[in-house]
Parts: C-alpha cells; structure tokens; sequence
C-alpha cells in the first residue's frame, strides 16, 4: 500500500505525463489551491497552460484542535489546472485514480452536481464532487469566471484533498493514522500544528489587531492598483506583490470568522471588499499580459 | 412513402440528478413538435435519460418531406388593384412571396376580398431537414444553470457534450453541435465494458443494456426498489422509503444496485434525527428500522455499478458512515462539556445583525417579548436558551439541525421537558405545510422569536420589497400567522407589531395570504371577515369556515348585495346617527314594520350564537331576513318627505348594519346582483 507521499509522486508523475508543470505550494497562507497565482491569474486571457501542485489549505474554522479524526485547520490539495480543458478530461481523470491503484471496476464511482464559487473571488465554474464508495475524493470544475471576467479558454479544474483520498486508499478512520512513510504516521508530522492553530484561531488571535492588519492590507491593494493607470512601463508594474495582499485579506477573513467576529450582515460587506481587491488585480493582470484581451474583457 | 425510425440521443457528461427528467421530457415535447411542423410525421416510441444521456426514439418519421402548399393571403382587392392595374402593394406582396404579378389571384374570405397566392414548397430528403433542426434544437433544450466548454461565446450547455447518435433507418443524419459530430457510437456505463458501442433504433435499449446502462428510469426505480426488498427480505427491518432520495437515485445511476450496510450499534445513543440528517442528506443512504419503527444499525446505498463482490464498495461506505458519525459523536462530547446555560454569554460573540447586535442582544429581547406575551416560567427559560446551540459544533456542521440540537442538549442536560421541546420547535414551523410547535411554550417561543425579527427588522428599515426578502421576513411574518391560527392564539396584531404601522400592514398581508393562497378561502370572504376584525385570527379562521359554509344558500348572496346597497344609502345620506333607537311610531305599518320587528327578533338570537361562537346559526339567521328586506326595498322610500320618517329609517338601516357586520363585512362580498 502506498504511502501518503508515494500517492502525491504518482498524481504528479501522472499529470506531468501529461504536459503539465508539476509547481511548488504557493508561500503565501490561502484557503484552497484555487486562489494561489498559477490558479487564479493563469486561467485569465487566451494562453494555454497545464499545472499541478500541492497547495496546503487554511481553513481556520474547520480546526479541531486536531481531536476530530476528519477535520483539519490545514489540509493539502492536489490542484490540477489544464486550459483548456481537453475532451477526454474525465477519462484522464479517472486514469488517475487507476494511477494511485484504484480498480474502478470494483468501486462505486457518481459525478454529484457542485458548482464551485468563491465570492472573495468573483469566481465560479460548473462542475461536481466525485463521489467514490460514499467518500468526497475530488472536487472536479470547469472554470466560467474568475476576478469577475468570463475566460477565454474553459479550464477544467481538478482538486484531490490527499487527506480523504489516502485514508481511504490505506483504510484508515483517520487522517491522522495515515502513513506519512513507512516509519511515521500523519499524526507526528502535523498534529501540533492543528492543536496550536486551532487555539489561535479560536481563543487567542485578537479580533482587534486582525481587523487593523486586514485594513493594512486592504490599504496597500488599493493603493498599488490605484497606481497601475499612470505607472510608465507596466511589465515592471507589481501586480503579483498587490495580489499578495489579497490573499492576505482574504485569510484574516477567514480568522475573523473562525473567531466568530464576522455576523451575516458584515460578512457580505467583507467578502465584496476583498472581492473589489481580487477583481481589480484580474484586471491589471490581464492587461499586462494581454493588453488587448482587458480592453475587450472591459 | 416510405418511413424509417429516428434515434437521436444526446451524451452529456454528468447531468445533475434533478435536471435530467424535465430535460427528457422537453426533449420529447421539441423532437415531437418539428418533426410535425416539417411535415416528417412520427410516432413516439420512446424517451428517457441517465446522468450521461437525453435520448429518444420515433417511429414512421418519412425519408422524403412531402411537398407542401400553403395560402398566402395578402392586401385587400381594392387596394391591390386600381383601374384594373396592380397597385404598389400588389408588386410588393407579389416580390415578397417570390412570384409575379399575374401569378396572385383573388380570395374571398368572410371579410371581403383579397389578393392570395399559392405557395408550393418542395420537399427535401429528410436527413438535411432532420440534420438542420435537430443541430437548431438541441442547444434548446433550457437547463436551470448551463455553461460553456470550447471558448468563450461558445455553445452553452447543462455540461459538455460528448458524443451524439442521430439514425434515421440505418443512415446517420449529417449535423454537428459544439464541434461533436453526429454519428452512430455511443458511450456505455463508463466501468462495465467498453468505451464506445454501435447502435441503432431497434437495439439500442438492449445493447446498451449489455453494456450496463439501463436508460429508462423506471426500470431503475424498480431495480432500487426490488433491490431494496430482496436485501430485507427475512431480516425483520424496514427501510424508510423517501421518495424524494428515490427520485434522485434514479437519475444518479446508470445501473443501481442497492447494498445492505451497517454501523455499530453503539452510534444509536446519538439522537435519531442526527443519524438520519447524517444518512439521508449526506450520504443520500436511506435510513432502516427494525419492525416497531425503531432505527436499526443498518443502511441501504444504491451503487452506480452491479456488484460489489469483494465488499470494498460496502466496507468504503460504511468507513464513511462511520467517520461521519464519529464526528457526530466527537461533536456530542464535545458541545456537553459547556452547557447550553453557560453558553448564553457566548452569545455575546455571534452577531445576529449589525445594527441589531448579537444573539446574546437578540436572546434578551426575546425573553422580553415572551414576558410581553404571557409566556410562563418554561416559555422564558426556552427562550433565554433557544439560541445558544449556535455556538456548538453539532450545529456548525449540521446547521439544518438549529433549534432540534439545543432542545436535544437541553433534555440531556436535565432541562424541564417543556423547556426542551419548547426550543427544539422554536424554528418550526419550516414551511407552511410543516408543523407548528407541539407545545404553548414552543409556540409562544417560536411566535416571539419570529415577532422580534420581524420588529428589529423593520425598525431598521429592512423590510422586504419585491423579491428581496433576504432576512426571510416573509416566511417569519408567515409562521406567526400560522402559529397563531393553528394553536388558537388571539393575539392582536396590532399588539405584535407594537406600533409600526407598516408592520402591522404587512403582517395582514401576510393574513391574507395564508386563509386565500393556504387555507383555499374566496379573496371577497377573506376581506370580508378581515374587514370585520382580526384581532383575533383563530376567530377570523372560524368566521371564514361559516361564511365559506352559507355562501352557497339561497339569501346569501342577495342580502350582502342588500347590505351592499344599505351601506350605499348611508352614505349618500351621510347618516351618522346609528345605533340610536328607533322610534316604533314613526315606523310605517306592512314592509317597514314587519323589518323592524324581524330584526328586533333576530338580533338577540344571532347575538346569543355569536357569542358562543356558532357562527354558521347565527349567519343563518341573518340570512334569513333576506324577504323582509327585499319586500322593504321594493315598497317603501327611505327618503321620506318627512325628516323625522327619514332619520328613523335610516336609523333602522344603519342598527341592520352594524349589528350584523360584526363576523363579516357582506358589503365586500362579491356578488352577481
């Protein structure tokens, strides 16, 4: 039986047979593989593009103290982008999972309906969960928008959360007793990330100092895209430093939640504040790279 | 002529489960439509679908479109012609339809003359017509979310299409949509056999069945539910048959078979209703119960696939399931280590609205309006706890369960049994088929939990307009008119709505809403008894039921036009002297008299039933003095000559009116006099 990393070489090995190219995780704390650069920005204009990555995801409110054997503050994806999105993609989907040692003639595979979207974004695309023997296994989109602009090439999008995915190839009840390696377990690796975390998130993180931080952040977005119109040579303009400041606010959002900070009413005031930032970075990322293609989008 | 059958099925990737039979069924509806109006006949054989296919198949369609004559008529004769001479307009009608002058004859029509032309249309071959307008339809067919797949602007579509089978006999009919050329290879199940097949009209069913898709979807409905009953079969349990997860297995599946699962017993000591949430909406299982309707361990998962020989498909799913409920479980112990009463402070933490405060502000007006009511000891004790379950972990994850996890918690921390129940209900009732609360205090709590809402709400000035309505204030405004009503709870609504006018307003609309568009009243009934009060709403419902019962009897109708009338002379005469005596001298012998002394005798009757409320006898009895006022209209002036007569009559009138408009007001009866 294959190891947790065993599994993430196949899928890479496998998608890089394919033409893509196998990235490292993003450095900079999201809430899932779709909003690191290579998902987000990459999939805007006409250029083709293939990549793979893990990205590990922060989700502050799903922490558990890491005592829940399903819930993690921090779990990985596998995030597959191919734009377009080839005719055979299920069937080179589903020879992943014959990749990983999965007989598909011998489990219970249903495509659910789940349209993707992520309001902080401005972005959705159509799509499903896979459901394998009952269990989530990926989340599987075709990108329609993302930043608020309609794409020229459909993307078809494909994340695996390892966790569920391997515990169910080595089954195990828990994610935390998956085999890292041979020699050590999920657990030694990252439950005290988990526990720490979770107290962070839930008791310690002051609500005060995340609000300042998330307007900081929010500050210095607005202030770099305001510049963007007059700044002389725009190759050099820092549209990937301002993006970084989205990705800031959208994770203090997310702590701001776990923490309980955020009431209905707030929340869809924020999420269209850091929405405005991550449209308006789509749209300088569009017209640095394809200067025809915004004027068309605009 | 001759005729062929025509199959034409659609391969989609993964159409979601409840798109799939209105898709079908427009399908057939559209194919059915064009081929009449091409003139290709055909007879329907069949149409279905599963997740990865629209499909259907007609008989008799012709190989050749016969040819075809159509009348077209055009400008009147007279203007055609002047002089004998085409006019400008017959030039034009003639250059419109493709013919000469001399080729327009005149029509007589049943409205005079006119200048016509017959228009031959040959026919084509029917596999370029078929071609064109199948090509034309399919992107038709209207699916609630589509999306695009080949580029921006590009055909929009429930999901990618993948392949198309178009036959009409044994050839393929020459179309293609987003790229996908017709052909005659379709795809079977995905894991049972091959990628492609060849088929055609007359085997297309069965070859597909070979391949492990059955595609009409009451075979897979009786396959689940044979499946089911053959798994139980001699085991003494049950399964709790839910027609909507029926439904959506049928269209998640190419080939269902069902599977027997079990959990350890051990989980039956977490509440059913979590267990069943758990199974139901999160694994779409459907849930077992041993032979006296107690949940068993066990659950039924219908696979996409035949077998599961080795157990791995059952083993997987019961692993989730158990996963599943050891989250449950962990969130039990977990929330049980604060109770529900030290969590009020919490509350403090979670924000109700922004300019309402949080749920601790919202839990302390709602104590307040509970006391404001009548509520008793459980009624306040409810209602300082009903919210707190929202800081709990059972609720984040499974937030349909609000309300049913707080009164849970609430029985296993040694509440009051009333005060459990009580905020188990308060959300109910859910919708307006669902029930109300099963207790006075859920139904005191539940009503002041919605009245506090809906007053915060308004103060603000976050009152509903058109479709917008994002606090839901119409479905609270609903649920207290129906608590209301169906518990028998006569509270006026001015009192809930504590002075805000346009609440008030709303809440009456609300009323109104729910005895016409719920209850099934006439609208002229409904305003009617409205117009007469409705301090009282479970009185209102009653004054309704013995209205909607008199109505058919033969006074009915014409007293209220009577009354109609009575409440017109009033005006007119602008009399406010009612519910004065009538002086019995200045009565006129015969009509007037007989009036007088008919109502006289009435009133303390219909006075004495009304007030034990037999609303039906005391409508009766109004009813019935429907000749003496007709035999007082048709012979007697109410606009004496005599002042003192006059003030008398109209005295006696507005006595009638008053008296007996308090179950209704029959003048907002509509009626056919």
């Amino acid at each position: 039986m294959d190891t947790f990393q065993e599994t993430i070489f196949k899928l890479k090995r496998y998608w890089s047979d394919r033409g893509c190219i196998i990235q490292e995780p993003y450095d900079v704390e999201v809430g899932a593989g779709t909003m690191c650069p290579e998902t987000f920005l990459r999939v805007l204009g006409p250029n083709p593009y293939r990549v793979a990555y893990v990205q590990p995801s922060r989700r502050p409110a799903d922490g558990r103290y890491g005592e829940n054997p399903n819930r993690l503050y921090k779990h990985q994806q596998l995030q597959v982008i191919l734009k377009p999105s080839p005719n055979d993609i299920i069937d080179q989907y589903l020879g992943s999972l014959e990749a990983i040692g999965i007989d598909l003639t011998k489990h219970d595979l249903k495509f659910e309906e789940d349209n993707w979207e992520s309001p902080t974004l401005g972005a959705w695309g159509i799509g499903w969960q896979v459901m394998m023997d009952g269990l989530e296994i990926t989340q599987f989109t075709y990108f329609q928008q993302c930043g608020g602009i309609d794409l020229d090439l459909v993307p078809a999008e494909i994340t695996y959360g390892l966790e569920r995915l391997v515990a169910f190839l080595q089954g195990k009840d828990s994610v935390f007793d998956i085999d890292w390696t041979r020699e050590v377990k999920y657990a030694e690796v990252r439950h005290v990330e988990e526990l720490q975390h979770s107290v962070y998130s839930f008791e310690m993180a002051d609500v005060g100092t995340l609000w300042r931080l998330f307007e900081l952040y929010e500050k210095e977005c607005q202030r770099l895209t305001e510049g963007y119109k007059g700044f002389p040579r725009k190759e050099r303009f820092p549209v990937l430093a301002a993006y970084d400041q989205v990705l800031k606010c959208s994770n203090l959002f997310n702590l701001l939640d776990a923490r309980g900070a955020i009431s209905v009413t707030e929340r869809v005031g924020v999420i269209g504040r850091v929405r405005k930032l991550a449209v308006g970075v789509a749209g300088m990322w569009l017209d640095q790279n394809m200067p025809a293609a915004a004027e068309v989008g605009q | 002529m001759s005729t062929a059958p025509l199959l034409i099925e659609i391969g989609v990737e993964e159409i979601p489960d409840w798109m799939i039979a209105p898709a079908v069924e427009q399908f057939r509806a559209m194919v059915g439509k064009m081929l009449t109006e091409q003139r290709l006949g055909g007879k329907l054989r069949v149409a279905d679908g599963t997740p990865r296919r629209i499909f259907a198949i007609f008989d008799e369609v012709l190989e050749q479109q016969p040819d075809a004559e159509e009348l077209v008529t055009g400008p009147a004769k007279a203007a055609a012609f002047k002089d004998g001479k085409p006019t400008g307009a017959a030039m034009g009608f003639a250059r419109k339809n493709g013919v000469d002058v001399e080729q327009l004859h005149i029509e007589k029509t049943a409205k005079g003359e006119y200048v016509a032309v017959r228009k031959r249309t040959e026919g084509q071959a029917a596999k370029w017509v078929l071609g064109e307008q199948i090509a034309a339809l399919i992107p038709k067919i209207y699916f609630p979310k589509t999306m695009y797949w080949t580029g921006k602007n590009g055909v929009r579509f429930i999901r990618p299409i993948r392949w198309i089978v178009a036959l009409h006999g044994d050839n393929t009919v020459p179309f293609e949509v987003a790229g996908v050329a017709a052909g005659y290879y379709t795809a079977p199940h995905r894991h049972l056999g091959a990628a492609t097949v060849g088929v055609n009209a007359e085997n297309y069913v069965d070859q597909l069945a070979d391949y492990g898709v059955i595609v009409q979807a009451a075979k897979r409905r009786e396959m689940i539910l044979t499946g089911i009953s053959q798994l139980l079969m001699g085991r003494g349990l049950l399964a709790k048959m839910d027609e909507a997860l029926l439904e959506t297995l049928v269209y998640l599946t190419e080939w269902p078979a069902p599977i027997l699962g079990s959990f350890d017993a051990g989980y039956l000591s977490l509440p059913e209703e979590v267990l069943v949430t758990v199974m139901r909406h999160h694994q779409k299982y459907f849930s077992v119960t041993d032979g006296k309707g107690k949940l068993a361990p066990h659950f039924i998962a219908v696979m996409n696939i035949k077998e599961d020989p080795d157990g791995l498909v059952r083993q997987g799913n019961e692993r989730v399931l158990r996963a599943r409920f050891n989250d449950a479980r962990f969130f039990w112990e977990f929330d049980q280590r604060r109770k529900l009463a030290e969590r009020v402070g919490d509350l403090a933490n979670v924000t109700f609205q922004a300019k309402l405060g949080s749920y601790l502000d919202k839990t302390n007006r709602l104590v307040g309006v509970v006391k404001e009511l009548g509520g008793n000891a459980a009624a306040e004790r409810a209602a300082l706890l009903s919210k707190c379950d929202l800081t709990t972990d059972m609720v984040k994850e499974f937030t349909d369960l609000q309300g049913v996890v707080g009164g849970l918690y609430a029985r296993a921390q040694g509440e009051d049994e009333a005060v459990a129940q009580a905020i188990y209900d308060h959300y109910k009732p859910v919708s307006m088929e669902g029930p109300i609360p099963s207790t006075a205090e859920g139904c005191l709590v539940a009503l002041a939990d919605k009245v506090d809402t809906l007053r915060g709400c308004f103060a603000i000035g976050l009152i509903p307009s058109g479709s917008k309505d994002p606090f839901a204030l119409r479905r609270a405004a609903q649920g207290v008119v129906k608590i209301l009503v169906e518990s028998g709870l006569s509270i006026p609504l001015a009192r809930l709505a504590a002075g805000d006018k346009g609440l008030q307003e709303f809440l009456l609309d609300r009323v109104r809403y729910y005895f016409k568009d719920v209850r099934g009243f006439a609208y002229d009934e409904v305003n009617a008894v409205l117009a007469a009060g409705h301090d009282d709403l479970p009185d209102v419902g009653e004054r309704l039921a013995a209205i909607q019962a008199v109505r058919p009897t033969a006074d009915f109708e014409p007293l209220a036009a009577s009354f109609k009338r009575i409440k017109n002379i009033l005006r007119q005469a602008e009399f406010e002297g009612g519910g004065g005596a009538v002086d019995g001298n200045l009565l006129e012998a015969g009509p007037e008299a007989g009036l007088a002394a008919a109502f006289e005798d009435l009133r303390t009757q219909v006075a004495t039933f009304r007030g034990r409320k037999d609303y039906r006898t005391a409508l009766a009895l109004i009813a019935s003095l429907r000749p003496k006022v007709d035999l007082f209209f048709d012979k007697v002036l109410v606009n004496a000559p005599d002042e003192n007569v006059r003030r008398n009559r109209l005295t006696l009138l507005a006595n009638i009116l008053t008296e007996f408009s308090v179950i209704a007001d029959f003048s907002e009866i509509v009626t056919s006099f």
